[in-house]
């Protein structure tokens, strides 16, 4: 990274686009703390990313763009193995359920996940990553490899979670995705923020229909 | 032509990686020394071996068995004074006293076996420690016959005493010294014969757990990836040293469950062996005390924890499954190498430089703990626990030290980080 400013407000659905190898996923590997910053701060609800790392995984959910679960487990199963990691008890079945309703695996949830298609899987751990309302989500290419139901399905429920006050950084290739669920964008190119806004705002500045053309006319200048 | 080239380079690349070259290197340098140390034995069996004997008895058939004793082996001591014979034949390096006790030729004559007392020292209770008393006994019954034909030659003798003992003139009487201990009436071969059956049981414990845990860490660290499960995990609130102890617990578990499976019918084997082998060390004062269960076991579960660690500390670099597997191999080799070492040969005989290799594996202690224990040798023993209790904190700190770093996420190398962790 070469310089990667911005700001994100409690509620807001943040979008990061870009080229390929422009530092996206990067920059969201050090916010949820898998890569260390080498230079710079960052600070995610007040609790410093290098010094406070424990802390902030406690607050904060990350979606890998190739994320899996594990295959010899239930879809359930799965998701008690992920609550215990924030709570104990009850509050761990009523997390599950929450986490099972959010999936829409209905009875599937019961089956281990190697029976699952990839859609499957994708609605497995998107609600994997919503289902203890973390303060920060962070999810990388959010409906990578989902068909356009499921697609909808998981925007809708994305945008329902910030009505709980849960803030998203999402990242994304599909161009009506990011237009259609985030309230601000960034744009990365070569390590660098080089545009940032809301879609109304980047669209109106560069005189574009959608935020496809937003993104060519950047990344071609 | 060129299809079928094209082809076959690409699998040669694929194949032909570091991880799957270096345990074929491990295993040639492994058989290179196992040749060299075989080597050396072998010019131990054909050399003569180094005796003293002690003549008590000044008859004729007595001197004709010392001079034909003295005429197949170098004799280092020729005297009167057993205590003094077998400090020279130790100081020499020998294999044993030999005693030829007044009234040998009177016993004969007699109809009794005349007896050779044998003095015998022990160096190692390695199989190939043993060569060279085994090539001793092999003298003595050599010895026996000539003595045999020698009565039968002689109208004298052969008038006097009766078949049965002029085909076995002599019987042994044997004594062995071995690590300050003396043991009446056993010899050398049997004792080694004897510890390999009854300590067989600790190597076996750790090679079957290095083999089933140490797979298992190795293979989780590469299912992880492969499966793209680590990220995740990773970003769970859980200390960094709590997923390290997680993945090594739930190994040793399963390996050390898996490991008393097989012991179940590994030990009905091994009890039916020492039945029909008829001999209990615990008869000549040789056993295990409280204590030494407790420092046996002391050192089994530091050697699992130690081994783990570097699984788990290998583990990091596995890139997926296939991979992982491959990376296996050196630390069942690592298990291999003492187990087989010292079926051969005694730690305390073997040279400085592969001693030095063997002390550095933290598998080797707890499979010769078991037989420095029985002869009180605790030096070694405790040097060993420090030895694993270091080992296995060194590796448990590397392994939570590597799952903070960036390369458990992006990759082997430094340069790759920005082609793997950008996008």
């Amino acid at each position: 990274m070469k310089g990667v400013t911005f700001s994100v407000e409690q509620g807001e659905v943040f979008g990061l686009i870009g080229p390929n190898g422009a530092g996206k996923t990067t920059t969201m590997r050090m916010l949820s703390t898998l890569l260390q910053v080498s230079s710079g701060s960052a600070s995610i609800f007040g609790k410093d990313l290098t010094t406070e790392t424990d802390e902030v995984r406690k607050i904060i959910s990350y979606l890998p763009e190739e994320a899996g679960a594990y295959k010899n487990l239930t879809g359930r199963r799965y998701l008690e193995f992920i609550a215990r990691f924030f709570c104990q008890g009850e509050e761990v079945h009523k997390m599950v359920e929450y986490g099972i309703s959010l999936s829409n695996l209905a009875d599937r949830i019961d089956d281990k996940v190697e029976t699952y298609s990839k859609g499957m899987t994708r609605r497995l751990l998107v609600s994997r990553a919503l289902m203890f309302k973390p303060r920060l989500a962070i999810l990388d290419e959010l409906t990578s490899g989902l068909d356009v139901i499921s697609a909808q399905h998981v925007r809708r429920t994305v945008r329902e979670t910030t009505n709980d006050g849960t803030t998203i950084i999402v990242s994304s290739h599909n161009m009506l995705e990011v237009e259609l669920i985030c309230d601000r964008l960034a744009l990365i190119a070569d390590g660098r923020v080089v545009e940032l806004g809301t879609p109304a705002e980047l669209k109106d500045k560069y005189g574009a229909d959608n935020i496809e053309e937003v993104f060519v006319k950047v990344v071609s200048a | 032509m060129r299809p079928l080239g094209n082809m076959l380079g690409k699998e040669i690349r694929e194949l032909l990686t570091p991880a799957t070259v270096l345990p074929i290197v491990i295993l040639a340098v492994l058989f290179g020394s196992l040749g060299g140390i075989i080597g050396d034995v072998e010019d131990e069996a054909t050399r003569p071996p180094i005796i003293g004997i002690v003549q008590q008895d000044g008859s004729e058939l007595a001197s004709y068995t010392a001079l034909a004793l003295a005429t197949t082996s170098e004799v280092v001591y020729n005297g009167t004074d057993i205590d003094e014979g077998v400090d020279k034949v130790a100081a020499a390096g020998g294999t044993a006293l030999l005693v030829i006790p007044e009234g040998f030729e009177e016993d004969i004559l007699s109809n009794r076996s005349g007896t050779i007392e044998v003095y015998w020292i022990m160096k190692g209770t390695g199989v190939l420690d043993t060569i060279s008393s085994a090539s001793l006994d092999g003298l003595l019954g050599v010895t026996d016959k000539m003595l045999s034909m020698y009565i039968l030659e002689n109208e004298d003798m052969r008038a006097s005493v009766n078949v049965t003992t002029a085909l076995n003139p002599t019987i042994k009487n044997e004594t062995t010294t071995f690590k300050g201990q003396t043991l009446e009436g056993i010899s050398p071969s049997s004792i080694s014969a004897t510890l390999s059956s009854q300590n067989m049981v600790v190597p076996l414990i750790v090679l079957m757990v290095v083999i089933m845990s140490g797979s298992t860490v190795i293979a989780s660290m590469g299912l992880e990836k492969e499966n793209k499960t680590l990220e995740t995990l990773l970003t769970m609130p859980v200390k960094r040293s709590h997923i390290v102890i997680g993945k090594l617990g739930g190994a040793a578990v399963v390996g050390l469950l898996m490991a008393f499976i097989y012991m179940l019918g590994m030990s009905s084997y091994q009890n039916s062996l020492q039945r029909s082998a008829g001999l209990n060390l615990s008869d000549y004062g040789i056993g295990l005390e409280t204590l030494d269960f407790v420092l046996v076991g002391l050192s089994l579960f530091l050697a699992v924890v130690a081994g783990l660690g570097l699984c788990l500390v290998i583990g990091v670099f596995a890139r997926d499954y296939k991979t992982a597997q491959s990376l296996t191999m050196p630390i069942v080799f690592l298990a291999m190498i003492p187990m087989f070492v010292l079926m051969m040969k005694d730690f305390a005989t073997l040279p400085g430089a592969v001693q030095a290799g063997l002390f550095a594996i933290p598998f080797t202690h707890p499979m010769m703990a078991m037989n420095n224990l029985m002869f009180g040798d605790y030096t070694l023993v405790v040097a060993g626990i420090v030895y694993e209790a270091v080992f296995a904190t060194a590796m448990m700190v590397m392994a939570v030290v590597l799952f903070k770093k960036d390369i458990l996420v992006t990759g082997r190398k430094k340069r790759e980080r920005k082609k793997n962790g950008a996008s």
